[in-house]
């Protein structure tokens, strides 16, 4: 899976350069997601604008990252959903769940 | 033949990195289905979707330790609906057992099958001679 992370300002942001994020890849951005609290980062700001594309299992994957930070005293945000990516975050109501902002650096602006 | 019904029927590996193909093929087809008056862009991101997370369900319960398993793909379009069926050859589960998720409890799983009944108008899932069936339609906006 291709990954772009940059730090900036103890925030760590995971750029998902992939058009998919399913069951096929996923996992990948889970390890890497749960990597970075064990290491000790605090936030973490996941920016979707390349998915074109996300299936249950991407959205398990999100999940599983913000209950990681919850537990590690952080944060995960999102940034960047394309329109049908959103749709679903509506439609299985995370979007209550997530913080969600246009792009990164609207996001980076509010941890 | 009926005019303007299209059948395709393919097996692939019981792989996730076929999901794209599969998903890709439901995108295809949805700009093909004629003189559709809904928004034609969200029809091709709901086939890709169904066919994404039927395939991933039939992999999850495929056969475990045989790589030679297949799954089978049928989609039949007429002017009327979009017929999709899965076919698996694992043990199967009771679609009728699994809940709708938990909206308040932040759970990782369990959205797939939910995500298939809200966007289909009938989904079903049974047991065959050898294997199970997911069969799921959807009605076609005229």
């Amino acid at each position: 899976m291709n990954l772009k992370t940059e730090e900036k300002n103890n925030i760590v942001v995971i750029f998902v350069k992939e058009e998919r994020l399913d069951a096929h890849n996923s996992g990948e951005l889970k390890v890497e997601m749960q990597r970075l609290f064990v290491e000790g980062k605090k936030n973490v700001l996941v920016d979707l604008y390349e998915v074109r594309f996300i299936d249950s299992s991407g959205l398990g994957a999100l999940v599983s990252g913000f209950k990681n930070a919850i537990s590690n005293q952080g944060n995960l945000k999102l940034s960047s959903l394309q329109p049908q990516v959103k749709s679903m975050f509506e439609l299985t109501r995370l979007h209550r769940v997530f913080e969600i902002f246009p792009s990164a650096p609207d996001a980076l602006e509010n941890f | 033949m009926e005019k303007n019904l299209i059948e395709v029927d393919i097996k692939v590996p019981n792989q996730t990195r076929y999901l794209s193909l599969i998903g890709r093929i439901g995108e295809d087809i949805a700009k093909e289905v004629d003189k559709y008056a809904g928004d034609r862009e969200t029809l091709a991101y709901h086939l890709n979707l169904v066919l994404t997370e039927a395939m991933a369900n039939a992999i999850k319960y495929a056969r475990a330790g045989d790589p030679d398993t297949m799954v089978h793909i049928f989609i039949n379009i007429s002017p009327e609906e979009i017929l999709i069926k899965v076919y698996d050859k694992g043990q199967g589960f009771d679609i009728n057992t699994i809940p709708a998720p938990n909206f308040e409890k932040l759970e990782d799983r369990g959205r797939g099958i939910f995500i298939i009944r809200s966007l289909m108008d009938s989904v079903s899932y049974r047991k065959i001679r050898c294997g199970n069936v997911l069969e799921m339609s959807k009605k076609l906006k005229k």
